[in-house]
């Protein structure tokens, strides 16, 4: 299927891949927008992938906006005939699930929530069919995730798990959206999960929180040093369950400018992905590991 | 030399075109909110366009010269004082060392532009000086400026004082604003007559309207074309599976009020987006206050790129009359 291509005003070219999430559309729009990156043409001058669509900025008074779309239809054919291979890098975030910070938060806020006698693990884990808390948070954590956007506030990544369709874990946002969400605190919507970057304003539902650091325009972190923020799209992120006196310690280390995540570069291939999900993601697991 | 800050204003930030590179992260182009104004202070004042200056909403600042200097403030009405004494707007006006600037009531607009010889001389943050509050980027510190802040100066002469843009190059919204809008984008999702009621309606802003977006109540609800809701999209029909959200695209939360996102909006999420107001008419929508009637007009694509040209005529008048 074609991708629907619109324009959003005189300046920027908007084009859906596809109305729906899947990979397949994800690595489309990766590879269109990288398409785009490539052709280097005059007039363009931001280009951002988001879920299944991307968005293209440009300068009318350089390139037409007809001439922006024939091109960006031509990178699509190019595109759809490609292989869906990725250079990328697969990321370990630790993550303390079930934490004290979020919890109070979540309590502060409970009559938002669709939910409010129970927590928002344990609404999640009831409506996605998990009989415990323990065994949803296995599934958050057990399969990867590519991050298929880089947005919203200041490098706040969402997240596409890893795994077929009838195992996507789907939740709602809050009714009404909260007016805190502590820093780093890792949420889900719809079948996106998330890491607040800053502290601010958010609607998704609050599972737990990295120690991590994702955006920090002083750039202390040693994995900040290249650029304030740390996640890009195309990267595969695997969630490391962490206990308090884990997070504790790491939370230090990385306040004291000491603390290097897992980072691996691996070459993705969905065709190959596809053809054994499991079984893939068991190698993705081993090459994290590998010394 | 420095400003020194007497009274901040309600929500005064330095700000100069932003910077546009970073919307891939999640980092919004900022900058001032009515460009034309901001680039013409500075060329009243002998800068650069693109110099950082303060722009103040609603209620302006009240600040101190520590050495001699030229300013000049545009956008908003809004009587201009140095000392006890009225001087004029969109004007090249000198000051001395230990002259007070302040501010009287707001009688039109809503934001005020003050440029200085030489620019404010903040650190550049990701290639601007743009204040973003939410990534405490740009600025002083990434916030808005506040009482006891010094703020440095760039060393400039500025031009001689005197110069001035008279009242018929200074662009300001009408009443009902008029606001251009290219459909398009999710367009697809509403009905024919929701579309037609969007354009036919008319609509006040709502007190939500800040840098991040202008909200808009008083018109009819969307209606939205059935469907079943794709996979990720969320259950509301106004839900999409999250994209990019184009600087000036109108989204409806549920159907009821329209945000047209302005520069430091959130570079997406999961809302449709009906259109986009066309770029050249972004500047009207900073000056407009809450309360105030606003329409909106549908144009096409060359009706898109005509109002560019215009405003690009309009700005190209005034440098000519200021080169």
């Amino acid at each position: 299927m074609g991708a629907r291509y619109s324009f959003g005003g005189d300046e920027h070219l908007f084009v859906e891949v596809d109305e729906e999430m899947s990979l397949g559309a994800f690595f489309k729009s990766m590879s269109m927008t990288n398409g785009v990156k490539e052709a280097g043409l005059k007039g363009i001058t931001e280009i951002c992938p988001a879920n299944a669509s991307f968005q293209i900025k440009f300068d009318p008074d350089v390139i037409q906006p007809d001439a922006v779309m024939a091109a960006v239809k031509e990178i699509e054919k190019d595109a759809t005939a490609a292989d869906p291979v990725l250079e990328t890098r697969l990321i370990e975030v630790p993550v303390y699930y079930n934490d004290p910070w979020t919890h109070e938060t979540l309590m502060r806020f409970r009559e938002r929530h669709q939910d409010p006698n129970g927590t928002d693990l344990e609404y999640a884990a009831r409506i996605n069919g998990y009989d415990s808390v323990e065994a949803f948070i296995k599934a958050h954590s057990s399969a990867p995730w590519f991050v298929s956007m880089v947005g919203f506030v200041s490098g706040l990544p969402f997240m596409y798990q890893m795994v077929d369709r009838a195992r996507q874990i789907q939740v709602p946002k809050y009714l009404r959206p909260r007016t805190d969400t502590p820093k780093q605190t890792v949420g889900y919507g719809g079948c996106f999960s998330c890491i607040y970057s800053v502290r601010g304003a958010g609607g998704y539902q609050m599972f737990g929180i990295t120690p991590l650091t994702i955006f920090d325009p002083k750039q202390d972190a040693p994995y900040l040093k290249d650029f304030m923020v740390f996640f890009r799209p195309g990267d595969i992120v695997r969630f490391k369950p962490i206990d308090r006196a884990e997070y504790d310690a790491t939370l230090a280390d990385v306040e004291a400018g000491r603390y290097m995540p897992k980072i691996r570069d691996v070459r993705f291939d969905l065709t190959e992905f596809e053809a054994d999900i499991d079984g893939y993601n068991a190698k993705l697991e081993g090459l994290l590991n590998d010394a | 030399m420095t400003l020194k800050v007497h009274h901040p204003g309600l929500a005064t930030t330095i700000q100069d075109m932003g910077r546009p590179g970073y919307f891939h992260l999640g980092i919004p182009i900022g900058g001032a909110m009515d460009r034309v104004a901001l680039r013409t202070a500075n060329l009243l004042v002998g800068n650069d366009e693109g110099a950082a200056g303060l722009e103040a909403v609603f209620i302006g600042p009240k600040l101190e010269f520590t050495a001699d200097t030229t300013i000049a403030v545009t956008g908003a009405s809004m009587p201009v004082m140095i000392d006890d004494t009225e001087v004029p707007g969109w004007e090249a006006v000198p000051v001395r060392k230990g002259q007070v600037l302040s501010f009287g009531y707001l009688t039109a607009g809503a934001r005020i532009y003050i440029a200085f010889a030489g620019g404010i001389d903040v650190p550049v943050a990701l290639d601007s000086r743009s204040t973003y509050p939410i990534g405490a980027l740009g600025g002083i510190e990434g916030r808005a400026i506040a009482a006891g802040d010094l703020l440095p100066l760039g060393g400039a002469q500025g031009s001689p004082a005197g110069k001035a843009v008279p009242a018929n190059l200074r662009r300001m919204p009408g009443s009902p604003a008029e606001l251009r809008v290219l459909p398009g984008l999710y367009w697809h999702r509403i009905t024919e007559q929701a579309g037609k009621n969007f354009f036919d309606d008319e609509w006040k802003v709502a007190p939500e309207a800040d840098r991040m977006g202008y909200r808009f109540r008083g018109g009819r609800p969307v209606e939205f074309v059935e469907r079943e809701q794709p996979f990720g999209a969320g259950s509301d029909p106004s839900n999409i599976v999250d994209s990019c959200y184009p600087y000036g695209s109108i989204q409806v939360p549920g159907g009821t009020e329209p945000i047209v996102l302005h520069r430091d909006a959130v570079s997406g999420g999961g809302y449709f987006m009906l259109g986009t107001v066309v770029s050249a008419d972004m500047d009207l929508i900073g000056q407009l206050q809450p309360h105030m009637p606003a329409r909106f007009v549908k144009v096409d694509m060359a009706g898109a790129l005509q109002a560019r040209a215009d405003r690009r005529a309009l700005m190209n008048q005034i440098r000519a009359l200021l080169d």
